[in-house]
C-alpha cells in the first residue's frame, strides 16, 4: 500500500500535459475567445427575434384594426385588408388537415407496425426522408403539373390545398412514427394474449397512447402549412382575390401570398399593410408552436421520455 | 374480420406508397416539361452560357446567372450559420445550464418556425437599410441583407442537428479525456466535437440543401434581375426566385418561358437531391438514429 503511494504515478509527462504558463495563458485565451463566440451568436439569433417582431409590430399594429380584417385588397392601401386571404388560408388549412393527417397516419402506421425490412420499406424511407428536404418550390411545380395540369384542377383552392398536403406529409409521418414507436411492446402483446386481432390492436391502445406526440406533429406541420407561400404562388394562386373561396375550384389568394404582394409594391402604404398582415401571421404561427411545444412538454413530463 | 384486417394492411401501404409518388409525381413533372425544353435549347447553351434573358426579345437560355446568384447568397448564409450554429450546438450540449436550455431551445424553434415571407421583409426593409447606414454603396436590392438573414433562418436547424450528433458522443470518451487532466474546452474541442464530426457535416450539408431551395427570403430581398457577379453589395436572382417571377406573371403554359421554370426546378432538385443524399448516408452510418 505504503509503495503504491509513494511510487510516481507517471514517470514522464508528455509535453502536452505540462501546464506552462504560457500554455495556461494560452488555454485561459481559448476559453474567453469561445464565450465571446457564443456570447455573439446568441446575441445574433435572439436579437433578430426580437428585431424582427419589434420592427415588425412598430410598423404594422397602428394599421390592425377590424376594418383590415374584413376588407378585401384595394388599390388604395388605407381601405385594402385581408379578408380575401384569411378565408383562402382558413380553407386551405382545413382542407390540407383532412387530405394529409389520414395518409400520414396511415403511412406512419404502415412502417412501424406492419412493414418488414425489406427493398420496398427501404425504398419508402428514404423517399421520405429525401422528401422531407426537397425545397418547397418543387412542391409548387408538382402541383403545377400535376393537379392544375393534368388532373385539370385548375388554380384553384383544392389544387392549391393538395400541394400543401404532399408538402406536409413527411413532417406528420415522421412525428406519428415516432410516437407510435414510442408505445411500448408489452401494450401490444398485452392486447394480442387477450385475442384482440392487430387492427383493433392499433385502434384501441397504439393509437391512443401515440395521440399527444401525433398531435405535435400535425400542429407544427399546420404552422409550417400557413406559413408556405413559394409552393402556392408557383402552382398558380392569385395575388389579386377581392371575394371568399365558395368552392373547392374557387381560385384563391392565401395570407402569406397577400403579404408579398404588399411588400413587392413601392408605396410606403401597402409595406404598412404587409407589417399588419405579417403580426396576424405571426400570432397564429406563435400560437401553434407554442401549443406544440406545450403538448410536447406535458408528454415528457408524462412519460419520462424525451420526445423529438 | 380476416378481410377487414388485410384489406387495412393493403390500405395502410397505400398511403406508405404516397410518399413514392410523390417523387415519381416531382420527377415526372420536372423531366417532361425539361425534355420539351430542351429540345428549343441546346445544353451547352444552357451550361455555358453567361446571360439568362428568356423574357427579352434577344433570348439567351444561360443558367449560369441564377446559379451563381443561388450559390452567393447560400455561401454567405453558411458563412454566418455553420460557425454560430456549431457554437450554439457546443455551448447547449456541454455547457448551457437546464433552465437556460429550456429557454434557448423554444426560442430557436420559435426562429425556424417563422414564415419565410415575414424574413424576406425583414431583410428588405430593416437589415438592408441598416447595412446602407455602414455601406453606402449597398443597393436596395442586395446578396448581402438576406444572405446574412438566411444565415440566422437556417441557423437553429444547423445547431439543433450539430446538438444531436454532440449528444451522441459516449460519455466514456469525455471521461477519458478528463482522465488525462484535460480542461472542458479542450474536452470539447479535440474530443467531442471530433468524434461528432460525420454528424456535423451531415448537418451543415442538409443546412446547404435547406439555404439553396429558400425561396421568397430572396424573391423579396435579394432582387429579381439575373447577375453573374459574386459581388454581395448587387442585386442578384437566385434559381428560386426566377421561378417565382415566372409564375407571377401570365406566361402561357405551353411557352418556352412557361418551360424554363421546370428546366431550373429541375437543376434545383439535382442540386438538392444529391446533398441530401449525402447527408442522410452519412447519418445512416455514423449515427444510429
Amino acid at each position: 500500500m505504503m509503495t503504491l503511494l509513494e511510487a510516481p504515478i507517471i514517470e514522464k509527462k508528455e509535453s502536452w500535459m505540462v501546464t506552462k504558463p504560457r500554455r495556461k495563458a494560452k488555454l485561459r485565451l481559448m476559453e474567453i475567445l469561445f464565450a465571446i463566440g457564443v456570447s455573439i451568436s446568441l446575441f445574433i439569433g435572439l436579437g433578430t427575434l426580437l428585431a424582427l417582431i419589434i420592427d415588425v409590430c412598430i410598423d404594422g399594429l397602428p394599421r390592425l384594426n377590424w376594418q383590415f380584417l374584413t376588407s378585401f385588397p384595394s388599390r388604395r392601401p388605407a381601405e385594402a385588408g385581408i379578408l380575401a386571404a384569411l378565408g383562402g388560408s382558413i380553407g386551405l388549412i382545413l382542407i390540407t388537415i383532412i387530405v394529409s393527417v389520414p395518409i400520414g397516419v396511415g403511412a406512419a402506421i404502415y412502417l412501424e407496425e406492419y412493414s418488414r425490412k425489406n427493398k420496398l420499406t427501404d425504398l419508402i424511407e428514404i423517399n421520405i426522408a429525401n422528401l422531407a428536404g426537397t425545397p418547397s418550390i418543387i412542391y409548387g411545380l408538382l402541383g403545377l403539373g400535376l393537379f392544375v395540369r393534368f388532373f385539370g384542377l385548375e388554380r384553384s383552392l383544392i389544387s392549391g390545398a393538395l400541394t400543401l398536403s404532399l408538402l406536409v406529409l413527411p413532417i406528420i409521418i415522421i412525428a406519428a412514427r415516432e410516437s407510435i414507436c414510442r408505445v411500448p411492446q408489452t401494450i401490444r402483446e398485452a392486447s394480442f394474449a387477450l385475442g384482440a386481432t392487430k387492427w383493433q390492436t392499433i385502434r384501441d391502445h397504439v393509437l391512443p397512447m401515440a395521440f399527444p406526440g401525433t398531435l405535435t406533429g400535425i400542429i407544427l406541420a399546420v404552422s409550417r402549412a400557413i406559413g408556405e407561400t413559394a409552393p402556392l404562388i408557383t402552382m398558380g394562386a392569385l395575388t389579386y382575390v377581392a371575394f371568399l373561396p365558395d368552392s373547392l375550384k374557387s381560385p384563391f389568394t392565401a395570407l402569406p401570398i397577400q403579404i408579398f404582394n404588399w411588400v413587392s409594391r413601392p408605396q410606403k402604404g401597402f409595406h404598412e399593410n404587409a407589417a399588419a398582415g405579417i403580426v396576424v401571421l405571426l400570432l397564429v404561427t406563435f400560437l401553434l408552436n407554442a401549443f406544440a411545444l406545450f403538448l410536447r412538454d406535458r408528454l415528457q413530463k408524462k412519460s419520462g421520455i424525451k420526445s423529438m | 374480420m380476416k378481410n377487414k384486417e388485410a384489406f387495412l394492411k393493403y390500405l395502410f401501404l397505400a398511403c406508405a406508397l404516397v410518399s413514392i409518388l410523390t417523387t415519381g409525381g416531382i420527377i415526372y413533372v420536372l423531366l417532361f416539361e425539361t425534355i420539351a425544353f430542351f429540345k428549343e435549347v441546346s445544353i451547352i447553351e444552357f451550361l455555358t452560357d453567361k446571360e439568362w434573358t428568356p423574357l427579352f426579345v434577344n433570348k439567351h437560355f444561360g443558367i449560369a446567372p441564377l446559379v451563381c446568384g443561388t450559390v452567393l447568397t447560400s455561401v454567405i448564409a453558411l458563412a454566418v450559420a455553420l460557425p454560430m450554429g456549431l457554437l450554439v450546438a457546443v455551448y447547449l450540449s456541454e455547457y448551457a445550464p437546464a433552465q437556460i436550455r429550456r429557454v434557448l431551445k423554444p426560442v430557436f424553434e420559435i426562429l425556424a418556425g417563422i414564415p419565410t415571407v415575414v424574413y424576406g421583409y425583414f431583410a428588405l426593409l430593416f437589415v438592408t437599410p441598416l447595412l446602407q447606414k455602414f455601406i453606402p454603396s449597398l443597393q436596395g436590392f442586395n446578396a448581402l441583407g438576406p444572405g446574412i438573414v438566411l444565415g440566422v433562418m437556417i441557423l437553429p436547424l444547423v445547431s439543433s442537428l450539430s446538438e444531436d450528433a454532440l449528444y451522441s458522443v459516449p460519455t466514456s470518451l469525455k471521461a477519458a479525456g478528463y482522465a488525462l487532466g484535460a480542461t472542458k474546452l479542450q474536452v470539447c474541442f479535440s474530443v467531442v466535437v471530433p468524434t461528432a464530426f460525420p454528424g456535423i457535416i451531415a448537418a451543415f450539408i442538409l443546412a446547404m440543401s435547406r439555404a439553396i431551395g429558400e425561396t421568397m427570403l430572396l424573391a423579396i430581398a435579394a432582387g429579381q434581375m439575373p447577375n453573374l457577379t459574386l459581388n454581395p453589395l448587387e442585386a442578384v436572382e437566385t434559381m428560386t426566385a426566377y421561378i417565382v417571377q415566372i409564375s407571377l406573371g401570365d406566361t402561357p403554359h405551353g411557352t418556352i418561358e412557361y418551360r424554363t421554370i421546370f428546366a431550373v426546378g429541375t437543376v434545383l432538385f439535382l442540386m438538392t437531391l444529391v446533398l441530401n443524399t449525402i447527408s442522410y448516408r452519412i447519418r445512416e452510418r455514423f449515427i444510429r438514429i
